[in-house]
């Protein structure tokens, strides 16, 4: 199955959008000069000339060729494919939010202030710390925003020999890529036999060129650092701070807090924890928690609740500054908003209970057939490896994710974290119920007995997908990268 | 029980047995008695759906609307309905990062499109497939010239471009060496007649804007070749609408095109989510930051798309990457992808030419009232600076105008905080402005300035 590009279906002339007619008196536009020729356009571009029904045909098919957590279980690991409520969307169209320009004045935008700042409210709680910003528009974005804050902290202190970050071997990639975007230098923290961070390695690099150490907890592998309140206690007495990665924090919200971990900042992932869609890539959302002394560094402006309501404030001599054209991405905030009215403290909590509730349930269901490197149990997430299912039948991770494929399931995250070989990485969610995760699960045993029986049918895989196996060398070596 | 969880009682006790544990709590084994909590979070206790959609939608209410005549990075246009349509539907909409290319190619192959559309705007050989923002997009621009070029620092800005903009790049450097050096400034625009003595070796590039913050559009002559007799790069942000009407990037010889495409096809939202993009020459293409599509074949040698250049990016290359960029703004490319599938070049154009008459005739007539005068003579696009006589008329010209549901403009100080741009008001005017909204407009205008 094969959709022709837009421009494919083009013909000359086509196009039919119309514009209300210019209705200016008479004359003013012929009488207005053109652009001087120096600033003027020469070359036109080549844009889809077709009707509406051809765009809608066409971006509907490819709608059909996509896969959402609406269209089947989706248990990637680390990205916390949880079900998206459509009331959020809903609220999120709502006029009286997407029709407000970003520079209204402050008396005229209470209602998008008054999310933010109630968001904010909520975030701090959850998290158990002091305050934050909604600026950052991901993730990564967010590991910017709270490393540049960890770097303004140790200039205003005059401690500037801490440039170095450490983050654990089986930390997602953007932790060091977000350490050295901001100049620091990256030391790994190797793993202990459990899988945990090895305290002994910690200790032995924690100094004084150290400003901070960057945990996700539970951690990749899917299990919670329990050494925490010892790992906060020797980073801090080595004078660095403790940045907490909330990629994996659907496991353990209302349950305990980074704040009582001892972590000083946090970023959450809204587009993961908090329910709000991921629309093929983003926008997402990345806000940032710090605790009480970090407060002043935050990006500017910070929202207040003043006398006449709330406001922009300005202030902060201490901040670092801007991280982003406005403020954020507003509609995802409202989603995540609407999220934590409807769950509450206490659907909260169970959320999370049961995203661990589904994930060892789903490893009791597999662990008899493929290997299980760490741990016997999991917070939300598990890793297991299929290096010996690839000995005995050459039959590797990625042909059994393909194979997935035709069964009708997203498959887990691939090849990571890096420390486990032929590694698939779960993360049901809470969203799925315990009959979804025995379908998968059945699947998977079957797809292991027919890589024992005939590999080359998994190799072959996926054949009812629109199309089978595809090139990725051919595109990096020769690529193509437009129409 | 709980909202979007499926789980009964029985299928909680029956999941608990299998795993062999006795109690939900007891999953939760390894986090010490002194990190867990004794007492429940502070947030309020769970609604239903729809007392949440009436506490929501009454704090929507609390805002204001007026007819904006508000720019400064975010325009009120005309959007097709065909983008609604289309950004909504579930399969886009709660997709993940197309990973699994052979179940994505719907979102690849619309994401290839997004990136021809920018290439071809910007006159550009590479695009990618989104950035934050238009800001953010101008921090990566600076961050891939500083790897470019080894032992720069230095990244010449214009003076002219969006203040925010200007901000983030102050933030991205503070702290780390690298350094933000400001181009003089000459009535309205960048002043680039020093440019070659500015060159110097630690420069990495050059960043300019146009339109630029008051609405200008600025003349690059020469730059181009200045910048690169320097080995430097040069990198041009722009309104992509603008492009219906002003000379691309490509046009002018730069490297590195930047800007938003929230003016085509995204709402206003609040500032966000709107659509970061960046286009390069082909000689760039393994430098630019995000992901990127390409196209390639499958086992039976069909057609098919899957991200790739992957080798640039954070999850290979941490802490050798020089972006950790990943989630983006996909849904929000695709909604400009939809939008300039609707208009075509004809569209696209009209808007753009629309936007500028309409611009044109608000300040034609603006400059003939008294106490408001048009400052410099640069040519302009959609976007004009009103300066005013004294404050205090500036501040009854703002608030008469609302009363009349009329948003005037923005302040630039609010933007810049600085003295200087006190009296000065950014006029937007798009194609969306009807001649009554116009007519409401200057009416107001006359009566406060008479």
């Amino acid at each position: 199955m094969n959709e022709p590009l837009l421009i494919e279906r083009s013909k000359a002339g086509r196009s039919s959008y119309q514009f209300p007619q210019l209705d200016l008196p008479r004359g003013f536009d012929v009488a207005l000069p053109e652009l001087p020729p120096t600033l003027r356009r020469s070359k036109e571009p080549r844009l889809p000339e077709v009707s509406e029904l051809d765009v809608i045909r066409h971006f509907t098919r490819l709608s059909t060729m996509s896969f959402g957590v609406d269209s089947g279980c989706y248990p990637l690991g680390s990205c916390t494919m949880k079900y998206n409520p459509k009331v959020n969307e809903q609220l999120a169209s709502l006029e009286d939010f997407t029709a407000m320009h970003p520079l209204q004045d402050v008396s005229t935008i209470q209602g998008c202030l008054s999310v933010m700042y109630n968001l904010l409210e909520d975030l701090s709680g959850i998290t158990g710390m002091a305050w934050g910003t909604l600026q950052p528009c991901a993730g990564a974005h967010g590991e910017y925003t709270g490393l540049k804050i960890i770097r303004a902290w140790f200039e205003h202190h005059g401690d500037a020999r801490r440039t170095r970050i450490l983050v654990p071997e089986s930390a997602h990639g953007t932790n060091p890529a977000s350490a050295a975007v901001n100049g620091f230098t990256v030391t790994t923290i190797p793993a202990d036999a459990e899988g945990l961070v090895d305290i002994d390695a910690l200790q032995g690099l924690l100094d004084d060129t150290v400003a901070g150490v960057m945990l996700t907890n539970p951690n990749t592998l899917g299990l919670f650092e329990k050494h925490i309140l010892a790992i906060s206690e020797m980073v801090h007495a080595a004078g660095g701070l403790l940045y907490y990665d909330g990629a994996n924090l659907n496991a353990i919200m209302g349950m305990c807090t980074p704040g009582d971990m001892g972590f000083d900042v946090v970023h959450l992932n809204l587009h993961k924890t908090f329910g709000t869609p991921h629309g093929g890539g983003g926008p997402g959302a990345g806000p940032v928690l710090v605790s009480r002394d970090l407060v002043p560094y935050l990006p500017k402006p910070d929202i207040k609740l003043v006398d006449s309501g709330y406001a922009f404030d300005w202030s902060s001599e201490l901040s670092i500054g801007k991280v982003s054209g406005f403020w954020g991405n507003f509609l995802v905030l409202v989603r995540a908003y609407s999220y934590i009215l409807r769950m509450g403290a206490e659907g909260i909590r169970a959320a999370a209970a049961h995203a661990v509730l589904n994930a060892n349930y789903l490893l009791s269901r597999l662990k008899g057939t493929f290997s299980v490197p760490y741990g016997e149990r999991c917070m939300h997430e598990f890793v297991v490896s299929l290096e010996d299912l690839k000995e005995k039948t050459g039959v590797s991770a990625l042909d059994v994710a393909k194979a997935l494929l035709d069964s009708g399931y997203h498959p887990p995250t691939m090849y990571f974290p890096l420390i486990v070989h032929e590694a698939l990485m779960f993360e049901p969610t809470e969203s799925e119920s315990p009959e979804t995760l025995d379908e998968l699960a059945d699947t998977l045993i079957e797809l292991a007995g027919i890589a024992a029986s005939d590999p080359q049918r998994l190799k072959q895989a996926p054949l009812t997908t629109p199309v089978r196996r595809v090139d990725e060398v051919a595109a990096a070596k020769n690529p193509i990268l437009h129409a | 029980m709980y909202s979007y969880i499926p789980h009964t009682d029985e299928d909680r006790r029956r999941m608990l047995e299998a795993i062999g544990v006795s109690s939900l709590d007891e999953l939760y084994d390894d986090v010490s008695p002194e990190v867990l909590l004794s007492e429940s979070i502070p947030i309020a206790k769970s609604k239903s759906e729809d007392e949440v959609i009436r506490q929501v939608s009454a704090m929507a209410a609390r805002n204001v609307r007026g007819v904006p005549f508000l720019g400064c990075g975010s325009y009120d246009h005309i959007v097709p309905a065909t983008v609604q349509a289309i950004a909504s539907l579930p399969a886009f909409v709660t997709a993940y990062t197309p990973y699994q290319a052979e179940i994505s190619q719907g979102l690849l192959e619309a994401i290839f499109e997004f990136q021809t559309i920018v290439c071809e705007l910007t006159g550009l050989d590479v695009a990618n497939a989104s950035l934050y923002d238009g800001a953010t997009a101008a921090q990566e621009a600076a961050a891939l010239m500083v790897a470019d070029k080894r032992r720069s620092s230095e990244i010449l800005v214009s003076p002219t471009i969006h203040p925010f903009t200007l901000q983030v790049l102050e933030t991205w450097a503070k702290g780390t060496g690298r350094k933000i050096v400001l181009l003089p400034e000459k009535d309205g625009v960048c002043d680039l007649s020093r440019l070659a003595e500015m060159l110097q070796p630690q420069v990495a590039g050059v960043i300019v804007q146009s339109p630029n913050r008051y609405g200008f559009l600025e003349d690059y002559t020469g730059v181009a070749d200045t910048v690169h007799a320097a080995s430097s790069l040069f990198a041009i942000s722009c309104d992509p609408l603008s492009l219906g009407m002003q000379k691309t990037p490509g046009e002018w010889g730069a490297d590195i095109a930047i800007g938003d495409t929230q003016p085509l096809g995204i709402p206003c939202s609040f500032g966000g989510p709107s659509c970061g993009y960046m286009a390069v020459r082909q000689a760039l293409m393994r430098k630019i930051p995000g992901r990127i599509v390409g196209q390639t074949v499958d086992l039976d040698g069909d057609r098919a798309f899957v991200l790739t250049l992957q080798a640039r990016e954070q999850h290979i290359k941490r802490e050798r990457a020089t972006s950790n960029i990943c989630s983006n703004q996909a849904l929000a490319a695709l909604m400009t992808t939809v939008h300039v599938s609707t208009l075509g070049w004809a569209g696209l154009k009209e808007a753009s030419r629309q936007s500028y008459i309409k611009a044109h005739y608000l300040a034609y007539h603006l400059a003939q009232l008294p106490g408001v005068r048009l400052v410099w003579d640069a040519p302009f696009w959609c976007e004009f600076p009103l300066v005013f006589d004294d404050a205090k008329k500036m501040r009854k010209f703002i608030q008469e105008l609302r009363n009349e549901g009329i948003f005037a403009g923005v302040r630039l100080s609010s933007l810049t905080r600085r003295e200087r741009d006190d009296l000065m008001l950014i006029v937007a005017v798009t194609e969306k402005r009807t001649r009554e909204e116009l007519e409401l407009y200057l009416a107001a205008a006359r009566r406060v300035l008479k």
